[in-house]
């Protein structure tokens, strides 16, 4: 939990880092390059990303539980 | 697997609106003319297409420019390939209106229109002596591809990406709301439940939106947070469910939490749907569909649009579904281990 947080502080590093760059160009270029398409690859990425980091934590807390589960079964 | 089949469609619309998104063409259009800002007299211009075929169709190339309503006749000078092509025109020192549009014409990707694209310093208001007697001859079939809209480009498939994380988030915060009503007239633990995890699932969908928003404002309007009354409005509604979970956790005593969450849950859902259904149709704002309808209108989409949106906005929808429901359990399994209440 700890190393995601400093995963996510990082992220909006890089970010606010490019938006608040100079030079903008090289974004620009990039993501204008064939009619922005990679605008495209991009928000589709950031979306599988972000269902797919959800899934990992619903999946952690469920082995928290699955964990309390078998503590409990040993004691009875 | 009979009761699964809501799941199965899930997948099956989920991979056909994914791959549909990036498979389907995108029409013809102009992206470019190489000047913006002309002064009267002889130019040569360079227009930039995008998919088109200057070059296979170059027979029945035609350009045009106009000025208000009146048409300047080109000159084709030179094909360069197929989406260059140099022109020239005269322009007179007299024009109804200094901003002038383009026209393209040929018989493979039919008419293509630029508005604004050029603009005529030191012109004085007249009308234009010689007007051009516009032929347009061709039987185009554009065929079936998403449309050409000038700066969006083939950023307009983001519209299968970005607007159904919203209406997934309606759909998953609709579900809190009617369980928080129903806390409220019956308070069993189960509601209060589903009225959480519901607001947990549906504000991963709000972020979702957000950001891939932020990413498709930066470079279809210019800039990664833009003043439009959608835009604040989205990140008002987030704050307020975030002010949910904050207030849920604030309060120890169990019954306390549920009934105080439960009332500030029905007023969110309603701030909610005036600040994104009901305030951006009264006003201004870079949406498309403004004044009227705070989504995409009928005019913007297209039949191929459609195909791909509305599937997508479904099979969203049934995936946060599935996401909420699994929570749901997960949390029903926790309530059971902790606090040993009925299931």
């Amino acid at each position: 939990m700890k190393n995601f947080k400093y995963l996510v502080f990082a992220f909006l590093m890089l970010v606010t880092e490019i938006a608040s760059a100079e030079q903008l160009s090289v974004l620009e270029e990039t993501f204008f390059a064939s009619g922005k398409i990679y605008v495209v690859v991009t928000v589709c990425m950031v979306i599988l990303i972000g269902i797919f980091t959800y899934l990992f934590r619903t999946e952690r807390k469920l082995k928290e539980l699955e964990k309390e589960v078998y503590a409990n079964n040993k004691e009875s | 697997m009979r009761q699964n089949w809501w799941k199965v469609l899930c997948i099956l619309l989920l991979v056909y609106t994914l791959g549909m998104t990036f498979y389907i063409r995108l029409n013809p259009g102009i992206i470019a003319i190489s000047e913006t800002t002309i002064q009267p007299g002889y130019t040569e211009l360079t227009l930039v297409g995008f998919n088109t075929h200057f070059e296979q169709a170059r027979e029945s190339l035609q350009i045009f420019v106009r000025s208000d309503s009146n048409f300047i006749c080109t000159d084709l000078i030179e094909v360069l390939d197929n989406d260059k092509v140099i022109f020239g025109f005269i322009a007179p020192s007299e024009l109804p209106s200094p901003s002038i549009d383009i026209f393209c014409n040929n018989d493979k990707d039919g008419t293509l229109f630029l508005g604004n694209a050029l603009f005529c310093e030191g012109v004085t208001k007249g009308d234009i002596l010689e007007d051009c007697e516009v032929v347009v001859e061709t039987d185009a079939q554009t065929g079936f591809g998403y449309p050409f809209q000038p700066r969006i480009f083939e950023s307009i498939r983001n519209l299968m990406l970005h607007v159904p994380m919203w209406f997934t988030m309606f759909i998953i915060l609709f579900i809190s709301f009617v369980s928080s009503i129903r806390y409220l007239s019956n308070p069993k633990k189960e509601w209060d439940l589903r009225a959480e995890t519901s607001v947990n699932v549906g504000l991963v969908f709000a972020f979702l939106g957000l950001i891939t928003g932020s990413i498709w404002a930066r470079f279809a309007w210019g800039a990664w947070w833009v003043n439009d009354p959608q835009l604040n409005g989205a990140l008002v509604t987030t704050l307020i469910y975030i002010g949910y979970i904050v207030l849920r956790a604030g309060i120890t005593d169990d019954q306390k939490q549920a009934r105080v969450a439960a009332v500030f849950n029905i007023f969110a859902y309603v701030i909610l749907f005036i600040l994104l259904m009901i305030l951006p149709r009264f006003s201004e704002g870079l949406h498309p569909g403004k004044g009227g309808n705070p989504g995409f209108n009928t005019y913007d989409l297209n039949s191929s649009l459609r195909a791909v949106f509305y599937p997508a906005v479904l099979g969203w929808i049934l995936l946060g579904y599935w996401i909420y429901h699994l929570r749901l359990r997960m949390n029903r399994l926790r309530n059971k281990l902790y606090y040993d209440e009925e299931l």
